[in-house]
């Protein structure tokens, strides 16, 4: 049993969907006067953050505020980390100050797994996105939306996604939202769809519960929801795509693209979105288009996780991976 | 609120279908003398079984009044004193009324009145709702062992019990019967 | 120095015999030998095989004193039943010049562990722009024959070529890392299945496969002698027996850990996994066994790469790349080859003693173990099972990947010119 959420495939079934269902609860909290529950009063969590990633932090700390435990933000520009602290030491202070769990965003992948399987601290250790590997809360956050939009608000509660037909285009392969997708949302019971140009997906791309397509037109057509991915301009000059035109019209939705979607199939973006590269203004700023819901939901999502990582004498959550020795 | 699993066999009947109904006759009658008509009542069941006595008190108070009566859920568990003590368990609904609490004569409604920490539960969780006039509580079984200062306003029946006993309640909604169950608790 | 005489052992593996040392050679190699006043060392059915010498060690002195020095890097190779290593040029100062050469070649001679034969630069400073002195480094006292910009490829194959052709004015031979800079910026580990699901910069097998076959075509060109340093896939390995099969003069080795750990490790994101060039798949560890049975492979060689404790106690990303292995080498190798009847000891003796001796012109190793040759031994318990413990290794780095792991075989003794350098499995 572990107290860690380290990687979207950790999770089963029944955690993930026991977790939307937390979520759903807790997003009613947002209506109350009293936006606030007293669960994790006592407890101390520390936003350690060696990537800037505003969005991810401030959606942290709101849930964590929500819960009333006590928010530590560890930035690490100008703290001692830029000074050539390791990420152990950093650990270790924090542990010293008796922290109870570390939510971890960080540039190099398995670094959450390393911190949490290490023996450098006892905290439990949330993964707020390491590297091109893992971004779980992310990965809920998308598939409690999609479930709200194509299943319903009250009708969700206890359903997965099975049979629902997803799509996730753009830079899979540097992208953690995709891994951390497809095996979320495989779980799920979704069938999923990776879209990109051959040299965006990883070699070994084969063994994941997916298919892979490079043709987005053909898949648009038979989605319920359509993921479009962040594509750094900077892809172009390592060669990934010839240019920012090129990459639009074969991969970028436009109006007209989602004019080919089913009626009732959702555009989603895990943000910040580059307008004019993989989406159009005009699909950005639709009624099918979930981003601004994403950021909300987002926030119910963490306070779910958190709740049943820390709410308790243990967690309600199973792990499955192996554990180092 | 008494969760402990009482075992079919040896545990005996105290209350029987028709004698919860009209236990929850009686108490909605004594809401609607004490509250002088119950005009601005709002029931919150504390789920899982409180809900149901909440809707069906509220059928009854409407019964009587010929008035629509508020009625919802307000789930405690994010505000129990035991969360350290247990795995997370997983949210129950909390289901204001639309027009909301400020103002109004909550009863708040549960099963069983033990230690009366659910209850200190309830009113913390109320008090993140809103400001009600006062807060009442109905609960259909009292079997004592308070462990904090807290007593019913409406009690179905008090049952006097030991603490090697459970107390069971069972409601067609959830269990297919009506009925209160004494039972003796489960030795490992 | 008085006379040892070895009674009962398995002469690489063969028939119980006796071997007598006098002083620094081997006087009598026989059975019921007997001699006057001689030291008796009962191998009880142990096996003899002649010291082993590895081409590829990483000492880090100068420069990196804190992962191994001289002296700790060559009781670590005592241990592993070494009498002889070759000390990478990838030290700082770079060993480019033979002033920092003879000066590695001489604290071995000092510390009289294991006879240290330096690497030579390629480049200067490893920077694949500007030949290093290689003549010189030849002719002074630590007489260089192997060169190696190991760490990093000699990838320009204007630089390669006229290597290739430099050297063979004296017999050196050019050791080449196979990997193309290009294909492998920001790598971490294998490129494949396992890289696509953590995340991590893949190192392709193909940026190995095209530097080896640029360079076996650059070898046949010029008429060359070429040798490849740890190759590590199955593609390498066709191509090598390919060149073979042309009369390419090319030799390869392997290290143990590519015969024995698979890239499903990195699961772990512990960086003890971490080695360049990476761990790779099951299908490449099998092809490797067989092709270093069947010759196309011709040596085992360690790569031993030290590390201190932080540079990989921390996230995989950070953490430098390398694992020790003097002292595990025998070990990996018995269970790798020898337990799954793909060699026996003689083919073990040819492999690590010989053949890596021939490859690197070491003088007075890789000789057979009969009368009149160099006493340079080493006596091997092959019925020992032991899990590894990094806190008895003699290198002043544990950075190895087979902490608490099982492991057959252990050296008991080693002898460097008749001397015991490991007695008991205890360094003298």
């Amino acid at each position: 049993m572990q107290r860690h959420l380290i990687s979207a495939a950790d999770l089963t079934r029944d955690d993930a969907v026991l977790i939307l269902d937390t979520a759903e609860e807790m997003a009613r909290v947002a209506d109350r006067p009293i936006k606030k529950l007293p669960t994790l009063r006592g407890r101390t969590i520390v936003n350690l953050f060696f990537e800037d990633s505003t969005r991810t932090r401030i959606s942290f700390e709101a849930a964590e505020k929500r819960l009333s435990a006590d928010v530590i933000n560890f930035s690490a520009k100008g703290s001692s980390v830029s000074k050539g602290e390791s990420l152990k030491d950093t650990a270790q202070t924090l542990e010293a100050m008796g922290v109870d769990a570390v939510v971890i965003r960080h540039g190099a992948s398995g670094a959450p797994y390393r911190l949490a399987n290490s023996g450098w601290i006892d905290a439990a250790v949330i993964n707020a996105g390491d590297g091109t590997h893992q971004h779980p809360t992310q990965a809920l956050l998308d598939a409690f939306t999609m479930r709200r939009r194509l299943v319903g608000r009250d009708a969700g509660l206890g359903q997965d996604l099975s049979g629902r037909r997803i799509t996730i285009v753009g830079d899979v392969l540097h992208s953690r939202v995709a891994r951390s997708n497809v095996d979320l949302l495989h779980t799920l019971g979704a069938e999923v769809t990776v879209v990109a140009p051959p040299t965006l997906v990883p070699v070994g791309v084969e063994t994941w519960p997916c298919e892979v397509s490079y043709d987005l037109d053909s898949t648009l057509t038979k989605s319920d929801a359509v993921m479009m991915l962040r594509v750094q301009r900077e892809r172009m000059n390592a060669a990934f795509f010839p240019t920012e035109r090129e990459y639009s019209r074969r991969y970028g939705l436009d109006g007209e693209r989602m004019a080919r979607m089913p009626e009732h199939a959702i555009v989603m973006h895990p943000g910040p979105m580059v307008r004019g590269m993989e989406i159009t203004a005009e699909v950005a700023d639709s009624d099918r288009c979930t981003v601004v819901e994403q950021v909300a939901n987002g926030v119910s999502i963490r306070m779910a996780v958190l709740y049943l990582l820390l709410g308790g004498a243990e967690p309600a959550v199973t792990h499955a991976r192996i554990e180092e020795k | 609120m008494d969760t402990q699993d009482t075992q079919a066999s040896d545990a005996r009947p105290v209350l029987e279908g028709p004698d919860i109904a009209r236990v929850l006759t009686r108490i909605a009658h004594e809401i609607v003398e004490r509250a002088k008509g119950a005009d601005d009542v709002v029931l919150l069941g504390i789920p899982t079984r409180g809900v149901f006595l909440a809707q069906r008190l509220a059928a009854k108070l409407e019964e009587i009044t010929d008035r629509k009566i508020p009625c919802g859920s307000l789930d405690i568990t994010m505000y129990r004193d035991d969360l350290r003590m247990h795995p997370p368990r997983a949210l129950a609904r909390t289901e204001i009324p639309g027009d909301g609490i400020d103002g109004r004569l909550v009863v708040l409604v549960d099963d069983v009145l033990f230690s009366g920490r659910t209850v200190r539960a309830a009113l913390d969780a109320l008090n993140d709702v809103g400001r009600p006039r006062a807060v009442q509580l109905a609960v259909l079984v009292d079997r004592g062992h308070r462990e904090l200062p807290i007593r019913a306003d409406y009690v179905g029946k008090n049952l006097p019990t030991s603490l090697r006993e459970t107390v069971k309640v069972q409601l067609a909604e959830e269990d297919g019967r009506d009925t209160v169950l004494l039972g003796a608790k489960q030795t490992q | 120095m008085s006379k040892i005489l070895i009674r009962g052992a398995k002469v690489l593996g063969g028939e119980s015999q006796d071997v007598l040392i006098d002083g620094a050679v081997i006087e009598a190699v026989g059975s019921g030998l007997s001699a006057e006043g001689a030291e008796v060392v009962e191998a009880d059915g142990k096996v003899l095989l002649p010291g082993l010498v590895d081409l590829h060690t990483h000492l880090r002195e100068p420069g990196r004193e804190d992962s191994e020095t001289v002296l700790t890097g060559t009781r670590a190779a005592a241990s592993g039943g070494y009498t002889a290593v070759f000390a990478m040029a990838n030290t700082f100062p770079v060993a480019d010049t033979a002033g920092v050469v003879e000066q590695v070649y001489r604290l071995g001679q000092e510390h009289g562990y294991c006879d240290v034969q330096p690497i030579g630069a390629v480049t200067v400073g490893l920077e694949g722009r500007k030949l290093a002195e290689l003549g010189a480094m030849h002719e002074s006292a630590a007489g260089v024959t192997v060169f190696s910009d190991d760490g990093k490829c000699v990838d320009d194959a204007v630089i390669m070529r006229r290597a290739l052709e430099y050297v063979k004015a004296f017999g050196g031979v050019v050791a080449q890392h196979a990997q193309e800079p290009r294909l492998t910026e920001g790598a971490q580990m294998n490129e494949g299945i396992v890289s696509a699901e953590l995340g991590l910069g893949g190192w392709p097998a193909v940026a190995e496969e095209s530097i080896i076959a640029r360079d076996v075509l650059l070898a046949e060109h010029v008429g060359s002698r070429v040798h490849i340093c740890h190759l590590s896939t199955a593609g390498s390995v066709e191509i090598v027996r390919w060149a073979k099969s042309r009369g390419i003069d090319v030799t390869a080795e392997v290290t143990p850990h590519h015969l024995l750990l698979t890239d499903e490790l990195v699961r772990t994101y512990n960086p003890v996994y971490k080695v360049n060039p990476p761990l790779r798949t099951e299908r490449d560890v099998l092809a490797l066994r067989e092709a270093l049975a069947d010759g196309t492979i011709d040596i085992v060689a360690t790569d031993h790469a030290p590390h201190p404790h932080e540079d990989k106690d921390c996230e995989w990303a950070a953490a430098a790349m390398g694992m020790v292995g003097l002292e595990t080498a025998l070990s990996v190798v018995q269970e790798t080859m020898v337990e799954t009847g793909l060699l026996d000891w003689a083919g073990v003796a040819e492999r690590m003693s010989f053949k890596p001796a021939r490859i690197g012109r070491a003088q007075g190793h890789g000789r057979p173990v009969s009368a009149g040759e160099p006493a340079n031994l080493t006596l091997v318990d092959t019925a020992y099972r032991g899990s590894v413990d990094p806190a008895g290794f003699a290198s002043r780095s544990r950075n190895t990947p087979y902490e608490g792991r099982e492991l057959p075989g252990r050296v008991t003794h080693t002898w460097l010119r008749g001397k015991a350098t490991l007695v008991d499995g205890k360094l003298t």
